[in-house]
């Protein structure tokens, strides 16, 4: 079966569609009462983010657009050093859908949810013509997530002189496993699109002094420090030897002439912490899911006249500086 | 790799108090190595590392440009590229701008495709944007050798092919007082070193040709510190690179081009520099002949660039009006511009 | 532009051989170069450009001293 015209008019077509996808997957007390707005309970304080999502191909080795699309804005929740609690969906479909690929990718959907915590407590469905070969979807979350107003606040101008950097796992997975496959290299490189709320919550727990924290996505991790470094004014330096590369996608980039450092993710962050909690915060983020490849990359050099160039410097395996400056060239294609 | 050796060289680099002396990477990929390991910063001041006219991208004329976007506008044409051109401006639109248009312009990452496209679609002529050195000809020979055995006759190029040794003694002749040349590693694994030994003779210089990993372009600079002052061929680089070359890929470049005139960007029309193609195979021609044009952005400086007579840096444009977000000249456009490379890893 | 990678032959039928990047397979011609599977190659634009020697790759030290012995 495939998505119509007809399952984007409101009518009988539509309720079906909900019923027998969204709804059967979904299922939440809130939700299921199909009122115009979700009513939830609330916090003093609270973080609010949206992320649209027009990955292709829908699906993808590691995992495919629903559970980018939980991922993505928990991820988002989770670094401003809330915890997440309820997201949406609005989902717009193309005719032409393949309706058991929709079906597949809407579980996908609410078994992250269910992984990362969350509840999806409201959701909207459009059909649009068809606009190109493959009938396409583009799923926009919005999330909601609670702030500890008695914890100290994270965010990229927190970064304090000696912090140390810690990146949670390997650069690029996410990248080099979409342009495989648009690319039709054949690897075995899988996305890394994963919620991170495990280690988030456990340096949490362990009261590790969080500075910064910022997952990183498009852009890669050099256009991230890059953000840090001229929102906390200061220079960060990086040893290219910490970084942890996948060697399998670290030979992609050499075949396509990208660079890791710039290549997004799904389901890495990199956080500056405290230079003495740094330790205890890397054996807490190796234990916890999703960052078994963590690693101290670098450290915060503090600038100390205004007018200085914030730069992000990388010191290479040879023995030479470089500066690793914010994302040029060739747009890549989208991966997210 | 070389090991304590290795750090026994970067000290001497480092510590080189001798005199000054000016060396030329000609390879657009030696830049862009270079900068991503950090090498200028590993070097004595009294070390200058100069790049020369080594990215194609950066070399080709406007007339070029030009004319892939008139055949991108056509109905039944279609322009197949490499990433780093579409972004190069034209006189008026660069392919990208073209694309944005409705233009059909495609981005590939191997020209063989042209072949796969125009087999699959034979009511549209497929042109690719044949931009290159010596390494990359016997490629297009490679895909003109499959269009002849296949019947294709809707594969085209539109070739703007120059070659090394000529922009090499023009350099020598008109440029900033160069003392020894990284000779570029893969022209010669196509070429042999032996084309760098005749041109070491005639300009006394010493050239030393280079593998692409870190270790050996401090090898290579090191070797070429030695070398100052006298002629003399190394190759450094002897996995891949033998005295003749791949002989089998000279023969197909011979079959299908001979060599001609061309012009380079902002160095005007360079005697025997080019490849087009023989007369026989004229009609895989998509008007490649007498591209000379070459409308350089008013301030550019990227000629004087590219002689090595002043650096990136040094332009009055570089960093301030000329990004590689909104680029005016082509040395600033490619990834392996050398504007681009001092841009990005902060050179000064 | 002149990036070209080394990897191994896997797979050769014609001039149309599969070549392995630690683990990244690519399609690419072998028209300007005899090789058989196993060989070490260097792959650029989609062409295998030249085989490797492996060997010499590795006798980098004797390049060492080989400079050491350039005329001053």
């Amino acid at each position: 079966m495939k998505i119509t015209m007809a399952h984007g008019s409101g009518g009988e077509s539509t309720s079906a569609l909900i019923k027998d996808v969204f709804s059967k997957y979904f299922k939440n007390e809130i939700l299921d009462k199909l009122e115009d707005s979700a009513v939830v309970s609330g916090s003093s304080k609270i973080a609010v983010t949206t992320d649209s999502f027009v990955v292709t191909p829908l699906v993808f080795p590691g995992g495919d657009i629903g559970r980018l699309s939980v991922c993505g804005t928990v991820n988002d929740i989770l670094m401003s050093g809330a915890t997440p609690k309820y997201i949406t969906c609005g989902a717009v479909l193309e005719e032409g859908l393949d309706i058991d690929l929709l079906d597949k990718i809407i579980a996908s959907m609410a078994e992250t949810a269910k992984e990362a915590g969350v509840i999806i407590v409201t959701g909207d469905t459009k059909v649009i013509e068809n606009r190109g070969a493959e009938p396409g979807l583009i799923i926009n979350t919005s999330g909601i997530g609670f702030i500890d107003e008695t914890k100290e606040s994270v965010g990229p101008y927190n970064l304090k002189d000696g912090d140390k950097l810690i990146i949670t796992g390997n650069l690029g997975d996410h990248h080099a496993a979409i342009l495989g496959c648009r690319m039709g290299i054949e690897n075995n490189i899988k996305s890394d699109c994963a919620p991170l709320g495990d280690f988030v919550g456990k340096l949490k727990d362990a009261d590790i002094r969080v500075h910064a924290m910022r997952d990183v996505t498009r852009g890669g991790l050099g256009t991230v420090l890059n953000e840090f470094a001229s929102a906390s004014c200061c220079n960060i330096e990086l040893s290219e030897e910490a970084l942890p590369v996948e060697p399998s996608v670290k030979e992609f980039c050499g075949l396509l002439g990208l660079d890791p450092m710039y290549m997004g993710n799904e389901g890495k962050a990199i956080i500056s912490v405290h230079k003495d909690d740094a330790e205890r915060a890397l054996s807490l983020i190796k234990s916890a899911k999703y960052g078994e490849n963590a690693a101290i990359i670098g450290e915060v050099i503090k600038n100390n006249k205004p007018d200085a160039d914030n730069n992000v410097i990388l010191n290479t395996k040879l023995g030479g500086k470089r500066i690793i400056g914010l994302m040029y060239g060739e747009g890549l294609p989208r991966i997210c | 790799m070389i090991g304590a050796d290795i750090n026994a060289i970067a000290e001497q680099l480092k510590n080189y108090d001798g005199e000054e002396v000016r060396i030329m990477e000609v390879c657009g990929t030696h830049t862009a190595s270079i900068s991503e390991n950090g090498i200028p910063s590993m070097l004595s001041p009294k070390i200058k590392l100069i790049s020369g006219p080594g990215c194609p991208v950066c070399v080709t004329v406007t007339a070029v440009i030009d004319k892939l976007v008139e055949l991108s506008m056509r109905e039944d044409t279609v322009v197949l590229t490499f990433g780093d051109l579409i972004r190069v401006k034209g006189t008026n639109k660069s392919l990208a701008d073209a694309k944005a248009d409705g233009a059909h312009v495609k981005m590939v990452y191997s020209p063989m495709e042209t072949v796969t496209m125009a087999e699959k679609d034979p009511d549209h002529t497929y042109v690719f944007a044949a931009i290159g050195f010596e390494t990359t000809a016997p490629v297009y020979a490679n895909v003109l050798n499959e269009a002849v055995n296949k019947g294709l006759d809707n594969v085209k190029l539109l070739t703007s092919l120059k070659t090394m040794p000529q922009v090499i003694r023009w350099v020598v002749n008109n440029g900033g007082g160069i003392d020894g040349f990284i000779a570029p590693g893969h022209v010669a694994a196509i070429t042999g070193s032996d084309i760098f030994k005749a041109l070491s003779e005639e300009l006394g210089l010493p050239f030393v040709v280079s593998g692409f990993e870190g270790e050996q372009l401090l090898l290579t600079i090191y070797a070429l510190l030695r070398m100052k002052g006298n002629k003399g061929i190394k190759n450094l680089y002897k996995s891949v690179v033998t005295s003749e070359g791949n002989i089998k890929a000279k023969e197909m470049v011979d079959k299908y081009f001979e060599p001609s005139d061309a012009s380079w960007r902002g160095m005007g029309k360079i005697q025997g520099s080019g490849l087009v193609l023989r007369k026989e195979y004229e009609k895989f021609d998509a008007g490649s002949r007498d591209l000379d044009e070459d409308h350089m952005p008013p301030g550019c400086s990227c000629a004087s660039v590219l002689v090595g007579k002043i650096k990136p840096s040094d332009c009055p444009m570089f960093g301030k009006m000329c990004t590689p977000d909104n680029a005016h000249g082509a040395c600033m456009v490619s990834t392996e511009g050398s504007c681009y490379n001092y841009f990005v890893s902060g050179r000064k | 532009m002149c990036v070209a990678i080394p990897g191994t032959v896997i797979a050769l039928e014609g001039t149309k051989a599969t070549v392995d990047f630690s683990g990244n397979k690519v399609n690419a011609e072998a028209g300007l170069v005899d090789v058989a599977v196993g060989d070490k190659v260097l792959v650029h634009a989609g062409c295998i450009i030249q085989k490797m020697d492996e060997q010499l790759a590795k006798e980098t030290m004797d390049l060492f001293k080989e400079i050491e012995d350039l005329m001053v």
